[in-house]
């Protein structure tokens, strides 16, 4: 089809490829905040909820974007929150190996 | 789209690959957290300027960020005040709204647009709706159940597999619908019954393997804001959401095989159709 949807299809593909990648041997106890921090990243949603609330003009499109922002951003904010405070966690653990 | 955006968006980009690189190591993992924080506010700004540039009215923008607000007093309340075991639980919850909030950017598109829709506009926006709408309620059982609010046991309801498949044709047969006749009403309808496939989908697994079922719903939401992306059109949401898309797949895989469980046999778990409710459709 058009130009531009053969751009995105590749930039969808070459990240898929680069998201394979980009995991290699975790070590089990990381599990969880890699997931937590995977979870935080697609609160990117919120700019797509930014895009919209740009554009909408009717009472209910306003209301729909409302409960989005609400949902993402809590996506976002507890996202990456809760993924510092795993990891604090674990370094508080595993202190005397880290860097201070 | 000025350069100076598209470069910032590409910096986001890099950080997030970074960010989950550098978390794969105990030492670097909270450098590697911060990184990705870093990507996302540096395309939310750019993001907002934009708008705030643009606007026309200022109804968007102020529901906008009364939203936001309360997004974020209560995602930073929840990040802070529960219990380091109720973790997996609160990831989990934060998935679902992640998945919700994928799900309604594609019906307030689809609702300003209607009925004027392009079929690439409608099938991305399908696509959105139906992975959102199954990880929105799937989060939240799997949420449920490990906060013991939903029984951990696997609920193995008698016709589980009719259910199932009964909505998996709804599914089907609503997105073919609106496909011919672009529809908010028969959206609805199939959000509506991707949801209640959430919902079946998760019940039947046992509170154990929950972090695994955890983990895919979260590379389903991924790949519903990559799905958003195509709808509107932004590069950002489709690099970000494809990546954690693969990621958390293979992440998932990774659990399971730690656990030595395999994905399939998880998701299984008294229950026969799988995961095919988000694959039929495509």
């Amino acid at each position: 089809m058009s130009g531009s949807l053969l751009t995105d299809v590749t930039m969808f593909v070459l990240a898929v490829l680069v998201g394979f990648e980009v995991i290699s041997k975790v070590p089990a106890t990381l599990h969880t905040p890699l997931m937590s921090g995977a979870n935080s990243i697609h609160g990117i949603i919120l700019l797509g909820v930014v895009i919209v609330a740009g554009s909408a003009r009717t009472p209910l499109e306003y209301a729909l974007v409302a409960i989005a922002a609400a949902f993402a951003t809590a996506n976002v904010v507890g996202g990456y929150l809760v993924t510092d405070r795993m990891l604090e966690m674990f370094r508080t653990r595993d202190g005397r190996r880290g860097p201070a | 789209m000025s350069a100076v955006e598209q470069l910032g968006y590409l910096a986001a980009a890099v950080a997030f690959v970074l960010g989950l690189h550098l978390m794969n190591s105990p030492a670097t993992a909270r450098r590697g957290n911060l990184l990705s924080a870093a990507g996302m506010v540096l395309a939310l700004v750019i993001t907002a300027v934009r708008l705030a540039r643009n606007t026309e009215t200022m109804t968007g923008p102020v529901v906008l960020l009364a939203g936001v607000a309360v997004g974020a007093a209560g995602g930073a309340l929840l990040a802070r005040r529960v219990p380091m075991t109720g973790m997996p639980q609160l990831v989990s919850l934060f998935n679902a709204v992640g998945g919700g909030a994928a799900a309604l950017v594609a019906v307030t598109e689809y609702v300003r647009l209607s009925p004027a829709i392009g079929a690439q506009t409608t099938v991305s926006a399908l696509l959105d709706v139906v992975i959102g709408g199954v990880t929105f309620t799937g989060s939240l059982i799997a949420a449920g159940k490990l906060q013991g609010w939903v029984t951990g046991n696997p609920v193995l309801f008698p016709g589980r597999r009719a259910v199932s498949v009964g909505l998996v044709a709804i599914v089907v047969a609503g997105a073919v619908w609106v496909l011919i006749t672009p529809n908010v009403p028969v959206l609805v309808v199939v959000i509506v019954a991707a949801a209640a496939f959430g919902v079946a989908m998760v019940l039947p697994i046992g509170g154990a393997d929950m972090p695994v079922v955890i983990s895919l719903l979260n590379a389903f939401t991924g790949t519903a804001v990559a799905m958003a992306g195509f709808v509107l059109n932004s590069v950002a949401l489709i690099i970000a959401g494809a990546l954690v898309g693969a990621s958390g797949t293979i992440l998932t895989k990774l659990m399971a095989d730690a656990m030595n469980r395999s994905v399939i046999a998880v998701l299984v778990g008294g229950f026969g159709t799988g995961d095919g409710g988000p694959a039929a459709v495509g």
